[in-house]
């Protein structure tokens, strides 16, 4: 048993909310390095159990059941103002796990998708993810020293994606270029936001 | 979560028992509105509160809003086992709790402008 002291009084009310945002990307594209660089703590880390079936593969021919594993993910926070707090989740590595966690997608306000242009390839699950979740996301090319150099809109070529999704480049040990990525997805939510509106008038027309 | 096929041996068995022993073995909160960004904050109390350690470790830190992801890595417990613990301080009336907004119940550009705004001043 413990006791609780009182003598700090403490709020009664909680008119605070708190929204998310994604941050994903293939194994060591900097996911945690652009948290920590926005967040006004340091990053936490928190876990989650997923289950998944496994179906028999590799060597575990005969043995079918349900695995649990831990899967791991880093956060910061930024509090917006007294009654908004935002909460960036870098997606964890393991990517066929993180994929089955479904409320790590739910109702997140949108996504930045990290990209190495020195191995392009490691993005394509999450990119996959995104679309097929219709949660908005954007393409920030994390510029690592000595890599080789495109423009942006070849790099949203050859992930074959909408050419309207915003892709930039940036260094996320960077505060400053960390904030122009989040900048950069919320003006694109919001212009996404505009279409969504025009069509529900024409959907419920006034009598 | 099944467990009637599942053998634990040695370490598997390990990280396992302590969290859940915590949970009292349950894997399931009776409130199943709670999410890793729902935010929690103690509530008042002019009183002593008997409870666990880990409650009161859970009360002492929620003292100012915080997300449930917050107080899973601040104990060093799983997100499931957070909300097991947090859905009993809700239901004795230590913790409150608020969802975050939905997509549906607010106005969405007014949201997205408001971070958008926040993020511009850091």
């Amino acid at each position: 048993m413990a006791f609780v002291s009182s003598d700090t009084p403490v709020t009664q009310t909680l008119s605070a909310r708190a929204v998310k945002i994604l941050v994903a990307g293939g194994f060591g594209v900097g996911k945690t390095t652009m948290v920590g660089s926005v967040s006004e703590i340091r990053p936490l880390r928190t876990e989650e159990m997923i289950s998944e079936l496994s179906s028999g593969v590799d060597d575990m021919s005969g043995i079918e059941g349900k695995t649990t594993t831990t899967v791991a993910m880093d956060f910061g926070r930024i509090t917006i103002n007294p009654d908004l707090i935002l909460y960036l989740f870098g997606t964890p590595g393991q990517e066929r796990f993180w994929f089955m966690w479904d409320e790590l997608a739910y109702e997140a306000l949108g996504a930045v998708v990290l990209a190495d242009t020195r191995r392009l390839e490691s993005c394509f699950a999450a990119v996959d993810f995104f679309e097929r979740r219709k949660i908005p996301f954007i393409i920030a090319v994390n510029c690592f020293d000595n890599t080789p150099v495109y423009e942006s809109d070849e790099v949203g070529e050859a992930l074959g994606i909408d050419k309207a999704i915003p892709t930039m480049m940036c260094d996320v040990r960077k505060r400053d270029s960390s904030k122009q990525v989040l900048i950069t997805l919320l003006e694109y939510l919001i212009t996404l936001t505009v279409p969504a509106t025009e069509s529900a008038k024409e959907s419920s027309p006034i009598q | 979560m099944k467990v009637e096929n599942e053998f634990w041996f040695d370490e598997d068995a390990g990280p396992l028992v302590r969290p859940y022993a915590v949970a009292r073995g349950r894997t399931r909160p009776t409130r199943h509105d709670l999410e890793m960004t729902t935010l929690v904050v103690a509530v008042s109390a002019d009183r002593h509160v008997d409870v666990d350690r880990e409650y009161a470790h859970i009360i002492g830190m929620s003292r100012r809003p915080l997300s449930i992801a917050e107080v899973s890595a601040k104990l060093n417990l799983p997100l499931a086992v957070v909300k097991v613990l947090l859905s009993d301080l809700i239901d004795w009336g230590l913790i409150i709790f608020r969802s975050p907004p939905r997509t549906s119940d607010v106005p969405r550009t007014e949201l997205l402008q408001a971070v958008l705004d926040g993020i511009r001043k850091l």
